[in-house]
């Protein structure tokens, strides 16, 4: 797109870096942690991931914007082509926008789709620069500034699960197996996965006192922000580990697992956020390719006697997931539900599905 | 990982339409993996230009025909435990598979590593691969098998019109096209049995979307989709006849992934091990698909998609077929990271074909689901508009990019964007000119709209240049954003400058760089990493862009680099020879200590490969660029020698600009370049040519023919649809060309010379350091002076040239590369009839048969020519041309049958697409041995016998001799018929075509009652569609080997009279 016709705007880094780049979004100022991600396809769904709350993300594919923005056609009491209701995200910055897009399932450009949702979107920075500056020196605050100027904004202080959890409890399906569903900033392609079997899901906030529940499956979603701010959940978390009944989580779902078992995380320099993550199923020659969203990860040598590493990531070695020596347990760090990305590990959620059955075959 | 130690690798042999260097690379890259684990190997392929024949790549070299029998007889010789089958395109696969289907394989118990072959064999068996594809749910196109043209057409009504017809197990889509109705699929079908016994009849989906994905499996089930590509031009058109973006664009993440998902199901289904290619029609309405086609094998597509990623996809298949777990590989770009992932990538690449139909008489332009383009360019940039306008300059076919473009219009837009022709992207532009919409035009070309769209903006951006006057008005934010839209400096000092840059000259080009340059406004040169800057890599593989703001490198300038240019799409007249001159002169480089920096933009190149130098920049070979590249790297010197003439040309126009040019200084390249200048030049040093002279109006070419005589050749300097030089041999056959062929005036002069009939032509390759032959060789053309060298076949040492010619070829040599001051590699072209010498041309670069002597000779010209030009003193060789006890013939290798109606006559215009080079004991084994490896067949039976004029009438006498003595059944037309029975030789007659008589040509072709054509055109000039041309015509389509030129002819039937098959040696290039 020729800038031209579009009005200034800068990004302005924690280190002191400056990039002027043109407002094609909504025109207000916007703060938080910027990050990157590598993926080539997917804009709306990363858009509307809540793992991505209080951030600013970098887009390193140059060229956003082609197809434009699916309509808002309901599925399953969810928005069919989205991962939550709203962006999630604080801010935008690509290279070059494409203000024209065509597609069928597109109803609008994604520039109006930002001014909707009042989050701003800058293009015309190079991306790659940036890119390498957080890769080298870690991810950190920014800030976009249209006009107001505004101060850095650390959202990693705040409860971001908080904001992003449901309020109210909500059951989707009516099926034979019921699924808890702990509510850290859920993507709705996990609830879709899920509702593919046999399913009653009961999606509760992330808080929330499910031991009167009546359930056959426990789920912790994904999720924002430092694992360690969920306290309630691992609270929540640390009696079920106990218990035989099967477990999954994923994502900031699999880091509350781990942190109720004992083990400890750390914050990555820069995070996973791309769609060719490899991970390897340990003891394995089983490679995948994974759908990855996160900043924290779980320590490989704080993982307690009991559990066992169940991936690995095979650039940087760093833990993938976690299973229990002899309960039904398991989590990912990747994103099996995919959406966006590779679609390789969906199996999984199959594989929880068997474990709940066998579960309820031994209860009778 | 495995217990076997010698492999033998079976090459792709001659560059052809549909299999060209795209198979030097993936072989190359296998041949290195299989190194690197201490394996033997043993390489198969007669096309001795290539990079993969040279030393030290494989262990043995055989310059043989990849066919079962000579394969055979190697593999009994060497004794390979495996063999590699999936890097030699479909040449290598046909062949393997009948050597498994004979036993061969078997009997010798040679392992197929990678992909099992009754896996290949399915996917080639169309009918068996949708039944496997529908057993796991996976949607092919309606389609049904048919071996007869009855039941064609009730398949084709069952389906209903259009439908699309598709031949199996062919090359590029040879056989395929659309029928709309009865007739056309009679027509079609006719043909499509000639290649294949089985067809298949198809539900049409034009105007769908056309994806492709890369998708890599190994021996534990992991598999990954390297790279995904979406075609620009809708289905309908074959992919090596589309732009393709890589990655797609218009696929949304759910799209994308269904699809990825589908490949990886299907790899797991076939079994492959290694790489397949899966190509989808995609509905661009909804996420219905169907899977069009699946290549068990390497390539052009894996080629390229290693090219846009980054992934060494041959080499990691290789790997793979040796057991390797895909994660136990390493990313070779990173080095760090692991092969099992999927490349990010932050840019985009476009590939665009590369066609010449313009150098073939009769062929139709329109391009579809058969393939006719000769190469490719691969753009990168980081938004579409950068990089098609990138990628159009790269075409080399003259144009400055998508807009800025004259001498371009249609007369008719409506057809030229629903009849797509190799210009229809110009007609793209010219529709909005007029003020089509991009509504309008997609209704006529159903490409996408998105890309539309795009190109759109580059246009409106036009109007905005055009609306200053001086550069000093021009907004810096407007030129920014032309930039951005990958416009050159030059279209925008034609678009501001307007008619007061009528040339548009380097001044009017250096004056906006300078101002662009004083704004701040440059490229910047960003990495290929392979994942998006996620992880350090210390990449050398490079684009430049002006969406950034910073470069990705540290330029050192210490002047310890050296820059070498590379040689751009493979066209007709251009292609592997000079990748492989390039890549040496890399590889001296390196020797020599110097840093070495390619500038290459072709995909199916080795010099592309970022293993050969250490810095590949992916980009243009323009002035431009180049200067940008040179400006950064600030070298010691650029080579502009071992690239054809792309880099030639830009000698003396970066010398101006103080750019160090390496070799012979600039001014001589110029001196050899210019017409006008040489001819001066061979004057004052006494030395012949044939008379010329550059003339602007009819009656001067008139007088100037009366004074020489006929025949002439005659030259335009502006070329017209299609009609480049000929040669006519009397007044009204000038009357004609100069009316219907050519445009004479003062703006467009003709260039005309005497054309000498029966004369040899000879050339002369060297090397010289500072005037002074260090090494040459001596080679022969088999034809008489009149058909292009690039078409010739050439023997080498000569061996019927009088060693008083040679002398003198050698001391004309020597007078021209003193007077020049010739530094580096050079050829000239001579003719000779008796002792009279006359130098046609003058190359101040390395030759087309460069690779060959220097194989042949086992003296590497290349590594001489660059040690000279670094400035080291070298040592002549005590090896000559006469030393060696043993012959090399080159032959060339046609098309024709690609690029349907075109005249497959010979003439002064080279329409060759490839070469092989093969060497012999004497003269007739290494012809035979040549012309067996470019596709003719020893004949069973009956030869076809026209003649043509008294000349080759006389010439062939002896040979028709020879075919009776063997017990040969001649047919002959009329006129021959006559000739041989007035000379004793017995015949029988066939009619000629338009006789409607049988026993007919036509029709004797057509039922394969013929086993070799020889047809020899009456005269030069290139006829009209008449009887000759039906019967040359009708041996291309029904697959009958045809030669048109009596001296060839005459050559082949000596060896084949002389030599069995069984008799020819297999020898590999060592034992030579």
């Amino acid at each position: 797109m020729t800038q031209i016709n579009y009005r200034a705007a800068s990004l302005i880094l924690e280190d002191g870096s400056e990039f002027t780049g043109h407002s094609f979004g909504y025109e207000g100022s916007a703060a938080g942690e910027i990050v990157f991600n590598t993926a080539m396809t997917g804009y709306p769904e990363s858009l509307t991931d809540p793992s991505y709350r209080g951030q600013i993300l970098v887009l390193t594919y140059p060229s956003i914007g082609n197809y434009g923005v699916p309509g808002k056609t309901i599925q399953d009491g969810m928005l069919e082509f989205f991962e939550s209701e709203h962006i999630h995200i604080s801010g935008l910055i690509i290279s070059d926008y494409s203000s024209k897009f065509n597609h069928w399932n597109a109803a609008m450009s994604l520039g109006d789709w930002l001014k909707e949702e009042k989050i701003p979107g800058l293009f015309g920075i190079d991306t790659r620069m940036l890119t390498k500056i957080i890769r080298e020196k870690g991810s950190m605050l920014a800030r976009i500034i249209i006009d107001e100027d505004i101060p850095f904004y650390d959202p990693n202080k705040d409860n971001l699960v908080d904001q992003v959890s449901i309020k109210e409890r909500i059951v989707y399906g009516n099926g034979k197996y019921r699924i808890l569903l702990i509510d850290c900033g859920v993507k709705s392609n996990i609830i879709r996965f899920l509702l593919r079997y046999d399913t009653t899901v009961i999606r509760v906030p992330w808080n929330y006192d499910y031991s009167q529940e009546e359930y056959d499956g426990l789920f912790i979603s994904n999720g924002p922000g430092d694992p360690t701010m969920c306290k309630d959940t691992i609270v929540n978390l640390k009696k079920s580990i106990g218990e035989e009944r099967p477990i999954f989580g994923i994502c900031l779902g699999h880091q509350l697992t781990a942190l109720a078992a004992g083990a400890k995380t750390y914050k990555l320099k820069f995070g996973h956020r791309s769609h060719n993550q490899p991970v390897l199923e340990v003891g394995t020659n089983r490679a995948y390719l994974s759908s990855q969203n996160h900043g924290y990860a779980v320590g490989s040598d704080s993982i307690p006697q009991g559990w066992l590493p169940y991936f690995t990531n095979l650039n940087d070695q760093s833990n993938e997931g976690l299973k229990h020596e002899s309960r039904p347990i398991f989590t990912t760090q990747f994103h099996p539900e995919a959406s966006s990305g590779p679609t390789d590990t969906a199996f999984l959620f199959g594989d929880f599905i068997k474990a709940i059955e066998k579960w309820k075959m031994g209860m009778r | 990982m495995t217990n076997i130690n010698k492999v033998l690798l079976l090459g792709s042999g001659a560059l052809k339409i549909g299999e060209a260097g795209e198979f030097d690379y993936s072989g190359s890259q296998a041949l290195k993996a299989l190194k690197e684990e201490g394996i033997k190997t043993v390489l198969i392929n007669p096309n001795i230009a290539t990079v993969q024949t040279s030393e030290g790549i494989a262990d043995q070299i055989y310059f043989l025909p990849v066919t079962p029998y000579f394969v055979e007889r190697i593999i009994e010789k060497e004794k390979p435990e495996g063999i590699l089958l999936a890097f030699g395109g479909q040449t290598a696969l046909n062949c393997g598979i009948k050597l498994h289907e004979s036993g061969v394989l078997k009997k010798y118990d040679v392992k197929v590593m990678g992909t099992p072959v009754e896996a290949i064999i399915e996917t080639e068996d169309r009918e068996l691969f949708s039944k496997k594809l529908h057993s796991i749910n996976i949607d092919t196109p309606r389609s049904i098998a048919c071996e007869s043209v009855p039941a064609a057409l009730s398949a084709a009504q069952e389906i209903g019109f259009p439908v699309i017809i598709r031949a199996a197990f062919t090359l590029g889509g040879q056989g395929s096209g659309f029928c709309s109705n009865e007739k056309e699929l009679r027509k079609l079908t006719d043909k499509a049995f000639s290649y294949s016994s089985q067809i298949l009849v198809e539900e049409s989906l034009k105007g769908w979307k056309e994806v492709e994905y890369e998708v890599v499996r190994d021996q534990y089930d992991n598999c990954i989709t390297v790279c995904n590509m979406e075609n620009f031009d809708p289905l309908g058109i074959h992919t090596g006849e589309s732009i393709v973006v890589a990655p797609s664009q218009t696929l949304t993440n759910s799209e994308y992934h269904n699809l990825r998902k589908l490949s990886i199901q299907i790899i797991k289904s076939v079994g492959i091990v290694g790489e397949c290619n899966v190509q989808y029609a995609l509905d661009p309405k909804s996420e219905d698909y169907r899977v069009i086609e699946v290549n068990a094998r390497l390539s052009r597509s894996s080629a390229l998609a290693s090219k846009a990623t980054g992934y060494p996809l041959a080499f990691v298949a290789a790997k793979l077929g040796l057991g390797y777990g895909l994660h136990e590989l390493k990313n070779s770009v990173t080095r760090t990271t692991t092969a099992f992932f999927e490349p990010a990538l932050d840019y985009m690449v476009c590939k665009i074909p590369r066609w010449d139909l313009n150098k073939f008489l009769g062929v139709s332009k329109e391009i579809g689901s058969s393939m006719k383009s000769v190469g490719e360019v691969m753009a990168i940039g980081r938004n579409f508009e950068e990089a098609i306008q990138k990628g159009l300059r790269m075409t080399g076919l003259g144009v400055h990019g998508f807009v800025g473009n004259r001498d371009l219009a249609f007369e008719d837009i409506e057809t030229e964007l629903s009849n797509p022709t190799d210009m229809r992207i110009f007609a793209i532009e010219q529709a909005f000119n007029q003020g089509w919409d991009v509504e309008s035009i997609f209704e006529k070309t159903k490409i996408d709209r998105w890309f539309l769209e795009k190109l759109k903006n580059i246009n409106e951006h036009v109007k905005v240049l055009q609306s200053f006057n001086e550069l000093k008005e021009l907004p810096d934010q407007v030129l920014l954003a032309a930039k951005k839209l990958g416009f050159s400096d030059f279209q925008i000092a034609r678009l501001i400058y307007k008619e007061k840059a009528v040339g548009t000259t380097d001044k009017e080009i250096t004056d906006v760089r300078n101002h662009r340059k004083s704004k701040g406004i440059i490229p910047w040169v960003k990495q290929i990493d392979t994942l998006a800057a996620e992880h350090p890599a210390s990449t050398n593989y490079l684009y430049l862009t002006y969406h950034g703001s910073e470069h990705d490198i540290v330029f050192e300038k210490d002047g310890k680099s050296v820059i070498v240019l590379g040689s751009g799409a493979y066209r007709i007249g251009s292609s592997v020879e000079f990748d492989w001159s390039a890549v040496n002169a890399l590889q001296t480089v390196n020797k020599a200590g110097y840093r070495s920096v390619m500038i290459n933009y072709n995909p199916e190149t080795v010099s592309t490969d970022y293993d050969i130098c250490d810095r590949l920049y992916f980009d243009e070979l323009s002035f431009e660029r180049t200067l940008d590249i040179a400006e950064l790297e600030q070298p010691f010197g650029v080579i502009v020698s071992t690239g054809g003439q792309i880099p030639n040309n830009l000698a003396m126009r970066l010398h101006r600009r103080e750019v160090p040019i390496l070799g012979t200084p600039p001014r001589f390249i110029d001196q050899a370049e210019n017409r006008h200048k040489f001819s001066e030049m061979l004057d004052r040093i006494g030395v012949d040519q044939p008379e010329w002279k550059e003339l602007s109006s009819t009656s001067d070419i008139f007088e100037f023919t009366e004074k020489v005589g006929f025949p002439v050749l005659v030259r335009p300097s502006y070329v017209l649809s299609g009609a480049a030089m000929n040669i006519v041999s009397n007044k009204d056959e000038l009357e004609h060309f100069l009316t219907l062929a050519t445009q004479v005036s003062k703006q467009y002069p003709v260039v005309v010379s005497r054309f000498l009939i029966d004369a040899k032509e000879i050339e002369m390759d060297a090397v010289a350091d500072d005037g002074e032959i260090i090494v040459y060789a001596i080679s022969e053309h088999i034809e008489f002076a009149g058909v292009h060298s690039g078409d010739a076949t050439i023997m080498f040492p000569p061996q019927k040239v009088y060693v008083e010619t040679i002398r003198r070829i050698k001391k004309i040599s020597r007078r021209i590369a003193k007077e020049l001051r010739i530094s580096g590699p050079f050829n000239i072209q001579f003719l000779a009839r008796d002792n009279d010498i006359k130098v046609i041309e003058c190359n101040l670069r390395a030759s087309r048969s460069l690779p060959f002597v220097s194989k042949v000779l086992k003296t590497n010209f290349i590594d001489y020519a660059t040690r000279i030009m670094l400035g080291e003193k070298v040592e002549k060789p005590n090896k000559s041309l006469f030393d060696i006890d043993y012959i090399g013939v080159k032959a060339p290798q046609f098309s024709f049958s690609r690029l349907s109606k075109a005249d497959p006559v010979l003439g002064v215009d080279m329409a060759s697409t490839g070469e092989v080079g093969c060497l012999g004991d004497d003269y007739y084994e290494a012809i035979l041995k040549s012309m067996l490896s470019v596709g003719y067949r020893i004949p069973d039976k009956n030869i076809l016998i026209s003649s043509g004029p008294a000349r080759s009438k006389a010439e062939l006498l002896n040979s028709a001799q020879m075919l009776v003595d063997n017990g040969y059944q001649i047919y002959a037309t009329k006129g021959t018929r006559h000739f041989l029975a007035n000379n004793g030789i017995k015949s029988k007659l066939l009619y000629w075509p338009d006789e409607m008589k049988e026993p007919n040509t036509y029709s004797f072709i057509k039922e394969k009652k013929i086993d070799l054509v020889i047809n020899i055109p009456k005269d030069n000039t290139k006829a009209e569609l008449d009887n000759d041309y039906t019967v040359r015509r009708a041996a291309v389509d029904f697959n009958v080997p045809l030669i048109t030129n009596a001296r060839l002819a005459s050559a082949f039937i000596y060896a084949f009279t002389r030599i069995k098959i069984e008799d020819l040696s297999i020898k590999s290039w060592a034992e030579y």
